[in-house]
């Protein structure tokens, strides 16, 4: 019983990053059109701006959690306004690759900087410790990443499908050139957009460092199984992303408990059954 | 996507490009790849034409059917796994390992393009990686792969149970004969009624679903192929350079066959083995600095994509156009 609460409660915690990654990546598909295959890197570049802030700046982690999101935004708006731009009016691939380049670019830099080894980040001192359900042990770290993962979640839903702001970007996602003729100024709104998309990469990071090591491989795995969680999912619908996210990181978890081996490659597997039985995907529309 | 066709098909107009002079081109390159290995160090060349037939044959899903598949390292290292083990643990010779990995690879093509052209575009680069992402743990953890370590000294035996593969020279013509091979059959797919067929649901698939083409039958069958290709690739190299380890299986590889077409120009027959041959040579002599190839090697993806999705073959084809002779 304890090991199958454990299991579930590390697919919960997995499932809040997949939530957080695929909804930054459905936010920005949906405006921009482009899959940002450089969002791991960037995820992992958040985790290591905490790292980095706290070994040579003496920053801790709740300014890690400000600041991350901002320098990660700060990048992600650099890479729109230089690259990305120039790629709107092609076929959406070619955003596909350069961010792949991108992918390379950052992970590389962190490889050679830092080595391969994971470097460890301590849990802040508010959130030591746990407390005992009974059933089982819960960190008091965990259940704060799962709390504001979901959270961080259901804000920007709420920004998105019942704000001013969101309607702007519900607008543009159907029709940026009417936008533009409404004068908005959809190219900023662009930039911002993949800005706070990657912000939430950067801020999934920061909440990644006390758990796992802070290493610059541990994104890129992780967006692969991402991509496959927005493939099951569909990325027409952000609540689709974010329920999808935390299912698939229970079952991550109960496969974990139940056959270890096919842990790692479940979500694949699910991914098959999804487009043999609805190949748009659970929320997704068929266009 | 940027294609070097159309420029070709107006070259041809122009009679710029004529049969003869196209023959002659291929006389040529065949002669020189016979007279090569004389010149310059044969594994490397081994390694070259491995690449160039693996890209050759993603290029026929990218460049003439519009699909971009991120998982085509799946392909090379199954059926290099298969080739090794059967090879070496089995001692079957060579000819037949290399056609187990091929039938592997195939099969396998058949599982996953089937799956992952019921979606289109973005989404079936994300399937295909995620699905080779999974080729990629089961490479990591059955048992007969080696796991970590890969699989060592794969033995090259006798082809035919005549010539032995040991010799370098041999390995070298068995290998540029499987590319010649390989090479050909993307050649006439591409040039096939079959061929124009893709062509046309890269261009405008609602269209050529109007016309009544299966169109996801046509997706398919190019998807077989590709992979089939790819494993034969997979194989070679793993006679090649007598082992195969994860690195075959990882995204990394997928990303590098895209980069190798994309940098040789898609959607043109020299192009992939141009690219191929660019970035062997640039993963040989870069070797030396460590991460910082990752680096070079993304800044050279980007810069392709920013500046010049022509390639050099669709850049050449293009000024050819321009200014012919």
């Amino acid at each position: 019983m304890q090991a199958l609460f454990g299991q579930l409660l590390v697919g919960l915690i997995n499932g809040s990053f997949y939530a957080l990654l695929s909804l930054g990546l459905a936010i920005i598909f949906g405006l921009l059109n482009i899959v940002n295959f450089s969002h791991g890197a960037l995820y992992m570049t958040g985790a290591f701006v905490a790292w980095f802030g706290l070994e040579r700046l003496g920053i801790g982690y709740w300014g890690a959690l400000l600041l991350s999101p901002i320098a990660v935004g700060l990048l992600g708006v650099v890479i729109e306004r230089t690259m990305l731009r120039r790629l709107y009016q092609l076929d959406n691939l070619y955003g596909l690759l350069l961010t792949f380049g991108l992918t390379l670019i950052i992970e590389g830099i962190f490889h050679h900087q830092y080595g391969n080894s994971g470097n460890s980040y301590p849990v802040p001192e508010a959130l030591q410790g746990g407390a005992n359900l009974g059933f089982m042990f819960l960190p008091r770290y965990r259940a704060w990443v799962v709390v504001v993962s979901v959270a961080v979640c259901f804000a920007s839903w709420f920004v998105i499908e019942r704000t001013k702001l969101g309607s702007y970007l519900r607008a543009g996602t159907e029709n940026p050139r009417l936008l533009q003729a409404f004068g908005v100024n959809v190219p900023l709104m662009f930039t911002l957009t993949f800005g706070f998309g990657v912000a939430l990469a950067g801020f999934a990071g920061v909440m990644a460092a006390p758990i796992y090591q802070v290493s610059p491989s541990m994104g890129s795995g992780l967006i692969i199984v991402v991509f496959a969680v927005v493939v099951i999912g569909g990325m027409g619908s952000i609540l689709g992303s974010i329920l999808t996210g935390l299912g698939l990181g229970l079952v991550e978890g109960l496969t974990k408990y139940l056959y270890p081996p096919a842990a790692s490659t479940v979500v694949f597997i699910i991914m098959a059954l999804v487009l043999l039985v609805r190949p748009a995907g659970l929320f997704g529309r068929e266009k | 996507m940027t294609n070097g066709t159309n420029d070709w098909r107006a070259l041809l107009r122009q009679g710029v490009i004529t049969p003869a002079r196209k023959r002659a081109f291929f006389a040529s390159m065949m002669v020189l790849g016979a007279l090569l290995p004389f010149a310059v160090y044969p594994v490397f060349l081994m390694n070259v034409l491995c690449m160039a037939l693996f890209a050759s044959a993603f290029n026929l899903l990218l460049g003439y059917t519009g699909l971009l598949s991120f998982g085509h390292a799946a392909f090379l290292a199954s059926a290099g796994y298969v080739t090794g083990h059967a090879v070496k643990v089995w001692g079957l010779p060579p000819e037949v390992g290399v056609l187990a990995g091929v039938v592997v690879a195939t099969g396998l093509g058949f599982v996953i393009g089937g799956l992952a052209i019921r979606r289109s575009g973005i989404y079936f680069a994300m399937i295909t990686l995620g699905f080779a992402q999974m080729v990629y743990f089961l490479a990591v953890q059955l048992p007969f792969t080696g796991g970590e370590d890969g699989l060592q000294g794969i033995p090259r035996g006798k082809l035919f149970g005549l010539v032995p593969l040991e010799n370098t020279l041999a390995m070298y013509y068995f290998t540029y004969a499987i590319f010649i091979v390989g090479f050909y059959l993307v050649y006439r797919t591409i040039h096939s009624p079959f061929g124009h067929v893709l062509r046309s649901i890269r261009e405008n698939e609602p269209r050529a679903l109007s016309l009544g083409y299966d169109v996801d039958r046509y997706k398919l069958v190019a998807f077989v192929i590709s992979a089939g290709l790819a494993g034969l690739a997979g194989s070679t190299k793993a006679l090649v350079l007598q082992f195969e380890t994860l690195t075959d299986a990882h995204w990394h590889k997928s990303g590098e066959v895209v980069l190798m077409t994309l940098l040789g120009g898609m959607g043109t027959v020299m192009g992939p083995s141009v690219g191929a041959l660019l970035v062997v040579t640039m993963d040989n002599y870069l070797s030396g600095f460590g991460d910082w190839v990752t680096v070079i090697i993304g800044c050279v993806f980007v810069a392709g994509v920013l500046a010049f999705r022509r390639g050099f073959v669709g850049e050449a084809l293009h000024l050819l156009r321009k200014f012919p002779f």
